[in-house]
């Protein structure tokens, strides 16, 4: 046991349960309940880490979650997670954790002689230390600044936890289950509204004393235990521990991590690490209490000295004394129940120093029981440097008033509500100069605080205003309360205001903001300096910028920034609060969206016939496209040559089926179609197809595609891969939105049918014996742009004379769920003659030498004419872009407009991206006259070829030899400009 | 988060749907001249305050709602089919249009 653990408290300790565990590669031991800080304090380590800018010795401040100091790195390896608040984690045998921001060791750490440069090192240095230079950053200051500034590691390894996204629905959301939420809880409860209550810490109860306080004439730790489990027995309300509701979203919306198993080394076998929980309440109970502040004087920031509320609660919560002489310093009343606790805990207290001079009953009763008090005396400054040793105090005329010995000093500078998920709703908090703290205001959802977070400190108080809150919140939800539901009672109490005390007088180094280094000097400078509204002193001071987000510092920053302008600080104001309320690791964000669940793949019927014969897939969007299939000991551009070659030699067969396919029927079928393509399909006859180009109504090019008329009233339309949800969106727009007066029904059927392209000159033969009867596929029975359906296998299929290759080809589609027996009949019967499987890359060669145009040249840049399909756009009918396609600038002679380009050298290559000029030596943004788009060594012009967009286009520049540029691979091959049209201009290979 | 009240699905998440911007906006007739389509195309307002918007039930029916949405306080007022006309809330924020 820890030499500072005590017999007495440990209300959230199971001392049956010993727990070992490690700090700085030292063992110590602790108890199932403890957290680390407890844990440490127990053991007598009150030293756990250094400061962000002046690497000062800390040790804890608080005993919570709004801990600025005690930030460590916990676990190891994949594990490994930085700024971990030793306040909240709890301990489990054999948990690892390092002090940060320390070099060599935590005791001797040698950038404290950041202090000596402190005079350079306030408020704005950034700004006016690393200014010039310019060229010094990123060398220089940067490197600086990232190792001197950097606070934990991250893991390097992926996590190997899981965490998950759930979804929770209430009439009433509790956030806190202190005696206020408890109390909300237990009303609204009673009027049967579904009720969730969400409590952060693995304990209820809150700021609840075993020793001090009674509820309903019992001890209230043990009221607490009884209302939760009371709670948990009732069918209508939900409980939650280790949860935090860190952000308050629109819709009523409320987010909250809870903590599956961060108090354990690893999650148990399929749980996971933390669940993020999305929570829809029609109403909301704020009941998330307060946060107590420091005084501000001379190294106030010493190990040793703490937060008074801190201090009872390691004492009651946690059986650990966080010294063995604690000097109490005050400016309310709340901290003589720290007191009172230390005493009966057998811990000295040698001196409670109350800056007021009123006389107040906490005081005489604290005299009553032994404990010296002595009022209008304020802390002068800590002495000490790894711990406190002593503590100077002073006169509030600022006298040297006595010294003395302690190591231990419990502050308290009154208590600030807990406004932070109010805030995020665009409520903002007024002050109230009775309580010294911020309230919210007037709320703007559907919301209302109660207890400690708006204000009330007592415990009846809080009893009384969380009942009244639980039955507002259910009433508002449609619930009506019973009229002989009663609040618990407690005793009422009266206390003696808190007096405002900003800065206890002194030259020294006085702490605000603990995790960024905030001096009270820093404040004042600057507002010296001119950044007097509270949003310009907290971003030029980082005052409440860290990962506690000022949670116990705020409220004292605005309060010497009022001093400073010598304002009341209703005048000042305070900043927004945002989300998330603590730290929230990406994990917790991504939840199960990762790797290949964040973006899974889409296969197609089929996949498995490409990988057998060795593909190498690639992915388009999420689709997996066989891209090429290389045989033993081949390289990826002989393949694709081989594949490309041999189609135009004998056949090959091409997966298809991503392409995007819709359905399309109803009597306007054509006529919708005539508005969505810029060419015409009202004279298309049934069993034929056309290939169709669609603009935005921008009037630039959108998507093209090849379009069946199956039947009088139902056309097949198809689309480009990347473009298919696009389309359908586009379409939808315009049946329900632009023309609903048509008659036109279509839905997606990409995932109903799948297809192959089969091009060559053996396609014919190849199709012929892979369907055998079923079909007629001569020249007569279905010719260049025709259409059939046939029956397959008991299915219906649809073939279609179509080539984007420019040879001999068909189109097969079957449904889904025959693709793999589809293919490999064909290419069974292919074998014999030649038939091979060709990837996206053969494809690619084929249509660039036929000057097809795919998805490089539909850049969303270019128009119809600017692909040379300027005729195709119809004058007898209106279509969607016709007349923003017709603006000066779209229409401009000048523009860049689709050429071929063929390599003149016979060594180097074409790239895509390559810019095009006359003189290479003169290469610029200036001199480039237009870019290539897409390239190929082709087997059929023997040559490197490409496509480009080239100003004044084939018209100006055919035959003539420019540079294609591209500075990345400091290449610029001569090319000439030519026809698209590089292969069988006149179309005569299309007939086999 | 936003629940829409979708005419053909009731009320639905947010996440179903797809923003797709000024539904205020009506596409002039196709002889209309190219400032008109100009303004059609590219102009649109930045209300603060009610504006009536197209969400597109993309995870769901796959048809567009009208909606009318608070851009200031996110607030819905009112979903319909393309074809109704919404009204805007009587009492105006101020600065919407």
């Amino acid at each position: 046991m820890g030499k500072n653990r005590l017999n007495f408290g440990g209300t959230k300790l199971d001392r049956s349960k010993p727990v070992n565990f490690t700090f700085d590669g030292k063992t110590y031991s602790g108890f199932a309940g403890d957290t680390l800080a407890s844990a440490l304090l127990a053991n007598g380590v009150v030293l756990m880490g250094r400061s962000f800018k002046y690497h000062r010795p800390r040790g804890c401040l608080t005993a919570g979650s709004e801990e600025p100091n005690a930030i460590v790195e916990m676990r190891s390896g994949p594990r490994r997670e930085p700024n971990t608040r030793a306040t909240v984690a709890e301990l489990y045998d054999g948990l690892d954790a390092q002090s940060q921001n320390r070099w060599p060791s935590l005791a001797v750490d040698l950038q404290s002689v950041n202090q000596l440069l402190s005079p350079w090192l306030t408020a704005g240095f950034y700004y006016k230390t690393f200014m010039w230079p310019a060229k010094f950053w990123e060398p220089v200051y940067e490197k600086f600044i990232r190792r001197s500034a950097g606070l934990g590691h991250a893991a390097v390894e992926a996590d190997p936890d899981t965490y998950e996204h759930a979804h929770a629905h209430c009439d009433v959301l509790v956030v806190g289950a202190g005696p206020a939420g408890l109390s909300a809880a237990l009303a609204a409860a009673a009027t049967g509204a579904r009720v969730l209550i969400v409590e952060e810490q693995a304990h209820v109860g809150g700021d609840l004393s075993s020793t001090l306080d009674q509820i309903d004439g019992k001890p209230a730790d043990q009221w607490a235990a009884e209302a939760w489990v009371k709670l948990k027995a009732l069918d209508n309300v939900t409980t939650m521990t280790r949860t935090t509701v860190f952000g308050y979203y629109d819709g009523n919306v409320l987010a909250a991590l809870e903590r599956v198993n961060d108090h354990l080394a690893e999650p148990p076998n399929g749980q996971p690490r933390q669940r993020m929980w999305n929570i829809r309440a029609k109403e909301v109970a704020l009941t998330c209490g307060s946060h107590e502040r420091a005084l501000t004087f001379d190294n106030n920031d010493r190990p040793g000295v703490m937060l008074a509320g801190a201090v009872r609660e390691f004492v009651e919560g946690y059986g650990a004394a966080p010294g063995k002489r604690v000097v109490i310093v005050t400016n309310n009343d709340e901290a003589y129940r720290t007191a009172m606790v230390l005493k009966e805990a057998g811990v000295e207290v040698p001196l409670i120093a109350d800056a007021r001079t009123t006389p107040n009953a906490a005081a005489e009763a604290a005299r009553a029981a032994g404990i010296p008090v002595e009022m209008g005396v304020l802390p002068k400054k800590a002495v000490g440097r790894l711990q406190v040793k002593a503590i100077e105090l002073q006169r509030v005329d600022g006298a040297f008033h006595k010294k003395v010995e302690c190591d231990c000093v419990a502050m308290s500078s009154g208590y600030s509500p807990d406004v932070h998920l109010v805030s995020q709703t665009g409520v903002a908090p007024i002050w109230r100069e009775d309580i010294l703290g911020f309230v919210p205001d007037t709320p703007k959802r559907q919301e209302r605080s109660a207890g400690a977070g708006k204000g009330i400190f007592d415990l009846a108080g809080c009893l009384h205003d969380g009942h009244m809150a639980g039955i507002d919140a259910a009433r508002n939800a449609g619930f009506e309360p019973a009229k002989s539901l009663k609040a618990s009672r407690a005793d009422p109490t009266s206390a003696v205001p808190p007096l405002a005390i900003w800065r206890c007088p002194g030259q020294g180094k006085a702490f605000v903001d603990f995790q960024n280094d905030v001096t009270a000097r820093d404040i004042h400078l600057a507002a010296q300096e001119g950044y007097v509204s509270v949003e310009h002193a907290k971003r030029y001071t980082t005052l409440g910028m860290a990962t506690d987000q000022g949670k116990t510092s705020n409220v004292t920053g605005i309060g010497l920034l009022a001093t400073a302008r010598g304002e009341p600080i209703s005048d000042v104001g305070t900043t927004r609060f945002r989300p998330p309320y603590s730290p929230v690791a990406i994990g917790a964000f991504a939840g199960h969206e990762r790797g290949r669940e964040f973006q899974p793949v889409r296969q197609t019927a089929m996949h498995s016939c490409g990988e057998k014969l060795g593909a190498v897939f690639v992915e388009a969007g999420l689709w997996l496209r066989p891209q090429y299939y290389p045989k033993p000991g081949e390289g990826v551009m002989e393949a694709i040559y081989r594949e490309s070659k041999q189609v135009r030699e004998t056949a090959g067969i091409c997966d298809v089926s991503t392409l995007g396919k819709i359905e399309i029927f109803g009597p306007d079928s054509g006529e919708f179609l005539n508005r969505l393509y810029i060419n015409g399909w009202k004279m298309l006859a049934p069993g034929k197809a056309r290939y169709g180009l669609m603009l935005r109504e921008d009037g630039y090019v959108f998507d093209d595609g090849t379009t069946s008329r199956l039947d009088d009233d139902h056309y097949f339309m198809t689309t480009t891969t990347a473009n298919a949800a696009r389309v359908l969106a586009h379409m939808e727009h315009a049946a329900q939105v632009l023309w609903p007066e048509l008659d036109v029904h279509f839905c997606s059927a990409t995932e109903q049918w799948c297809g192959v392209a089969v091009a060559g000159p053996n396609a014919r033969k190849v199709l012929a014996d892979a369907f055998d009867e079923a079909l007629d596929i001569s020249d007569e029975a279905l010719p260049f742009m025709g259409v059939r359906t046939f029956s397959w296998c008991g299915t219906t299929a649809r073939i279609f004379r179509i080539s984007f290759s420019g040879e001999l080809a068909f189109e097969v589609n079957v449904p889904w769920s025959f693709g793999e027996a589809m293919w490999n009949a064909i290419w069974e019967a292919g074998q014999k003659h030649g038939l091979i499987a060709y990837g996206t890359e053969a494809l690619s060669v084929l249509r660039i030498e036929k000057g097809h145009v795919a998805g490089n040249e539909l850049d969303g840049r270019t128009t119809a004419a600017d692909m040379g399909l300027g005729r195709m756009m119809s004058t007898k009918k209106p279509f969607i872009g016709q007349v923003m396609a017709g603006r000066e600038g779209m229409i401009a002679e000048d523009r860049a407009t689709l050429v071929g380009l063929k390599i003149t050298e016979s060594e180097g290559r074409l790239r895509g991206g390559a810019h095009l000029v006359v003189d290479k030596d003169d290469a610029s943004a200036e001199t480039s006259l237009g870019w290539v788009t897409s390239v190929c060594d082709s087997p059929a012009v023997g040559c490197w070829i490409g496509l480009a967009y080239l100003q004044g286009g084939l018209s100006q520049h055919e035959g003539k030899t420019l540079y294609a540029v591209n500075p990345i691979y400091d290449e610029a091959p001569a090319v000439e400009v030519c026809s698209a049209h590089f292969f069988d201009p006149e179309g005569e290979r299309l007939n086999g | 988060m936003h629940r829409i009240d979708c005419p053909w699905c009731g009320i639905r998440d947010e996440a179903e749907f797809q923003y797709q911007g000024d539904a205020t906006k009506v596409r002039p007739a196709p002889d209309a001249s190219q400032d008109a389509f100009f303004d059609y195309v590219y102009k649109r307002d930045n209300p603060k305050g009610w504006h009536t918007e197209w969400w597109h039930h993309v995870g769901g029916c796959r048809q567009w709602v009208k909606v009318v949405r608070n851009t200031l306080t996110h607030e819905i007022h009112a979903t319909g089919a393309p074809a109704e006309k919404l009204s805007l809330p009587r009492k105006k924020k101020r600065g919407s249009k």
